[in-house]
């Protein structure tokens, strides 16, 4: 067992975990604290992607920074898309069949049109610290993957406290347990709702960023995501924001250490492979209630 | 104790942190007609969805007709012969009124009798049970059709559907008027009568009273009270419980 | 009517198509109406699950390539009989293998039941969601798996030669057309025969309201998994003779998305709450998407049937048979 490999393959497993956090952390919102099932938000992160690679290649910007600039436009985007399901389908008790179709309607209609405007070419970005890796004491650091890392958390932290520490944030937390409550206090639960979504899809957009900086994207890849992202999210405990860090670092070294070892063609089983083993033993996750 | 049809042991239910029912007993012999009241949030019908297999019990035990029917699933109970309505009813939408009082003919007295019932029975049935709550007339109706009144009598009748040997109504007369609540009083006293023994979960005081021939009272998921309704009401907890002593 | 009748409606439609098309004689047109064959039985198989239960299953595409991979394991292993087995097995099962295709049907209907059963087994006791996501994790894995076994080609893919010309049917591909065409009736007749039955019921009930069901003696677990094999099996039986149409396979073609969003879409534009509504859809859908693959582009038809499946479901819910529904509704009502 060559322990070099076997702890580079950690490291990498560890700062791709945190990638997977900020990628989950949307859905972790919408599944897990607004109980809508939004198989499409793989699709938004690619659409991040592409809008990233798009100004980059045009402009030269850093990916991040135009993610962040694209905040308010995906979070406008979350918000008409919560309010489309609300009046079909939420409003009338239907969610379940109809909303999942929706949504995998959306997710598909999505990449297909990523695949008609940017085609089926890999596309990545350009930035400084792609390419370089730090490294000390025998470990790599590979900085395409670092830069992301530091990111998510710091991504991961602000909604952290924002669920913790603000009303908004708070009135979401409530609106997945007790709707009746935040309506005596004369809080509209859809309108924290329409919120909550409108924050779950604007993560996409930072998302999309870090995916594109971490490897090349191809409309397709969203679809590898879906089972990561519920993955963790049912590992983490549905509706834990912690629970999805720690389900997320998990879930990152099992795949880095399996693809280092048994080879990368494996990697998509492994994710959706702990997701039927979860649900079939112990479908609250972790830290779920 | 072995003549009691229902027997419920030290039944504790918790959501979370939040304790719903806190070693609950309760026995029923076969036949009596038991009212159950309590306070909103009380626990009543936490209570009965630990009774009939809906919600899991974490502590305490349930046998029904000799039998622990603690492992087993909503639909085995209702087999047995336990049915209940539901407090907030919940008709089959894409169903007409008839077809929901069809199910639990087809599917638990058909199981219980051990031969499919066949169409001319099931249609039989369904009509004779829809004309006892007076919703023959709605029959090929969609439950949407329906008014809130209608659609309690609806999820009575499916409830009566499963020819039980238990039955749990679940506050069934909530908004009806003064004269339908006295029907199904009257319905209910005669299910009775004709061997169906009935637990009747009601805030309407006057119903209760006249249906009951002995009270539980519950209050905050423990039973503070049992025993013969007039003597039960008296009693300053009971009333300190509903006046907010 | 009475089943027998409708069997006997089916067939004597499905023979009225078979000898126009013959008379036709475009091969091409067979190789269309075979694809449009496939939908509909994928689309009738959906909905048994989805339509009459309100399950969600989103990895069909898993179900039929379970149906593909077995056909293929079968020929394989009837084509290497003396590299597998020592000559004492060997000589005997020569006789037996390759089987006919039928044959392969029938054994893609079986596996494929039983990866739905163990699948349904293990999480249809958890909501509804959990399964549509465990069925989308299971079409990921079993590609996976295909991808690493060598046997039925992995990743490079597996070549099935079929015959040029049959008996009796002359070109292969109208054995096939045929095939497929008795595929569907028999899942026409599965479905409706469903929709008039006591298990119809109890399928309705699950998607109104689980928890009412169970309360009114509805043993809902054991229905689901009925349902779940039932679809499954039918998925399976689908893609059986894929290999034998398309002649070579690799695991892109085999799990394709386009078999999970239309079957999807098929029941959901056609209509979930009928047996007719996913044959109406197939057909509609079906041809639509090979004459805009031709004319346009296989990227464009698909995002024509994203679009469609997100408008029904958002003004249409029932479909076009409930549009048709509705419209009846209103004229017996005028």
């Amino acid at each position: 067992m060559d322990f070099g490999l076997l702890i580079n393959a950690v490291i990498a497993g560890l700062l791709l975990g945190a990638f997977y956090a900020a990628v989950t952390s949307g859905i972790s919102i919408s599944f897990g604290m607004l109980d809508i099932v939004n198989i499409a938000h793989p699709a938004f992160i690619l659409l991040g992607s592409y809008i990233a690679y798009a100004v980059n290649a045009e402009f030269g910007i850093d990916p991040i920074i135009v993610s962040i600039a694209m905040l308010p436009a995906f979070y406008l985007l979350g918000a008409a898309m919560y309010q489309i399901y609300y009046a079909s389908f939420e409003k009338h008790g239907q969610e379940s069949l109809r909303g999942l179709a929706f949504f995998f309607g959306v997710l598909f209609v999505t990449e297909v049109c990523l695949l008609l405007i940017f085609g089926v070419d890999y596309r990545s970005v350009n930035a400084p610290y792609i390419g370089s890796s730090l490294s000390f004491g025998g470990m790599e650091f590979p900085l395409r993957l670092l830069v992301p890392c530091v990111a998510a958390l710091a991504m991961f932290a602000g909604l952290e406290i924002f669920l913790g520490r603000t009303f908004i944030g708070r009135a979401v937390m409530a609106v997945s347990q007790d709707p009746q409550a935040l309506r005596l206090m004369a809080v509209d639960p859809t309108r924290i709702k329409r919120i909550a979504f409108g924050i779950s899809i604007a993560t996409a957009s930072m998302a999309g960023a870090f995916l594109i900086i971490i490897q090349p994207v191809i409309p397709s890849v969203g679809r590898d995501y879906i089972g990561r992202i519920f993955a963790i999210c049912v590992l983490g405990g549905l509706g834990s924001l912690p629970g999805t860090l720690i389900a997320a670092l998990l879930l990152g070294v099992i795949e880095s250490i399996t693809s280092v070892f048994y080879g990368p063609s494996w990697a998509p089983a492994v994710s959706f492979g702990i997701l039927l083993l979860t649900l079939a033993v112990r479908p609250s996750g972790l830290l779920g209630r | 104790m072995s003549a009691s049809l229902l027997q419920v042991s030290q039944l504790g239910k918790r959501f979370g942190g939040f304790v719903a029912l806190d070693g609950v007993d309760l026995q029923v012999a076969p036949g009596e007609r038991v009212g159950l009241i309590g306070p909103n949030g009380s626990g009543k019908s936490t209570l009965v969805n630990c009774i009939c297999g809906t919600l899991h019990n974490e502590t305490g035990s349930v046998t029904f007709a000799g039998e622990t029917v603690d492992g087993m699933i909503a639909h085995e109970r209702t087999r047995r012969g336990l049915a209940r309505s539901f407090q907030l009813p919940r008709p089959f939408m894409s169903m007409t009124v008839a077809d929901n009082i069809r199910v639990p003919l087809l599917y638990t007295v058909a199981f219980r009798v051990g031969h499919h019932v066949t169409k001319a029975e099931a249609d039989e049935r369904c009509m004779e049970l829809l004309k006892l709550v007076a919703l023959d007339g709605k029959a090929s109706k969609n439950p949407r059709d329906l008014t809130q009144v209608e659609m309690r009598k609806l999820e009575l009748a499916r409830a009566m559907a499963a020819e039980p040997k238990l039955l749990i109504a679940d506050e069934s007369m909530a908004g009806l008027s003064h004269s339908e609540v006295e029907d199904i009083v009257a319905l209910l006293i005669r299910l009775n009568e004709s061997g169906i023994t009935i637990i009747m979960i009601e805030h309407i005081m006057r119903a209760v009273m006249a249906f009951s021939q002995r009270l539980v009272v519950l209050v905050s998921g423990k039973k503070i009270a049992d025993g013969k309704p007039d003597d039960v009401i008296k009693e300053g907890e009971v009333i300190g419980a509903y006046l907010g002593q | 009517m009475r089943t027998p009748v409708f069997i006997l409606v089916q067939i004597v439609i499905a023979a009225a198509l078979y000898f126009a098309l013959r008379a036709v004689n475009n091969d091409y047109l067979f190789y269309l109406g075979y694809t449009v064959l496939q939908f509909a039985i994928l689309a009738t198989a959906w909905n048994i699950l989805g339509g009459y239960c309100g399950y969600v299953n989103f990895g069909s595409a898993g179900f039929f390539a379970i149906g593909v991979y077995t056909s293929i394991f079968l020929e394989t292993v009837g084509q290497n009989l003396d590299d597998i087995f020592p000559a004492a097995i060997a000589g005997p099962l020569h006789a037996i293998l390759p089987m006919p295709v039928p044959v392969d049907v029938v054994f893609g209907g079986i596996v494929a039941g039983l990866v739905g059963l163990g699948t349904g087994y293990l999480t249809l006791r958890l909501r509804g969601v959990f399964f549509a996501i465990a069925t989308l994790a299971l079409a990921v894995v079993l590609q996976t798996f295909v991808v690493n076994w060598s046997f039925v080609g992995g990743s490079r893919g597996a070549y099935i030669i079929p015959p040029d010309k049959v008996p009796v049917f002359g070109p292969y591909i109208q054995y096939l057309f045929v095939l497929m065409l008795v595929l569907v009736i028999v899942s026409l007749t599965c479905a409706r025969l469903i929709e008039r039955s006591r298990l119809g019921y109890g399928f309705a009930t699950i998607r109104d309201d689980e928890l009412a069901a169970e309360a009114c003696g509805v043993p809902t677990l054991k229905l689901k998994l009925i349902a779940t094999v039932l679809s499954g099996a039918l998925m399976g039986m689908a893609g059986a003779p894929f290999p034998f149409y398309i002649g070579y396979v690799e695991p892109g073609s085999a799990f394709d998305l386009s078999y999970a969003v239309n079957s999807i879409a098929m029941p959901m534009i056609g209509g979930t709450t009928s047996w007719a509504g996913p044959l109406i859809g197939a057909l509609l859908l079906g041809t639509l998407q090979q004459v805009a693959t031709v004319t346009i582009s296989s990227a464009v038809n698909l995002l024509i049937v994203g679009l469609l499946l997100i408008g029904f479901v958002i003004v249409a819910p029932n479909g076009i048979v409930g549009l048709w529904q509705a419209w009846m509704r209103r004229r017996k009502q005028a």
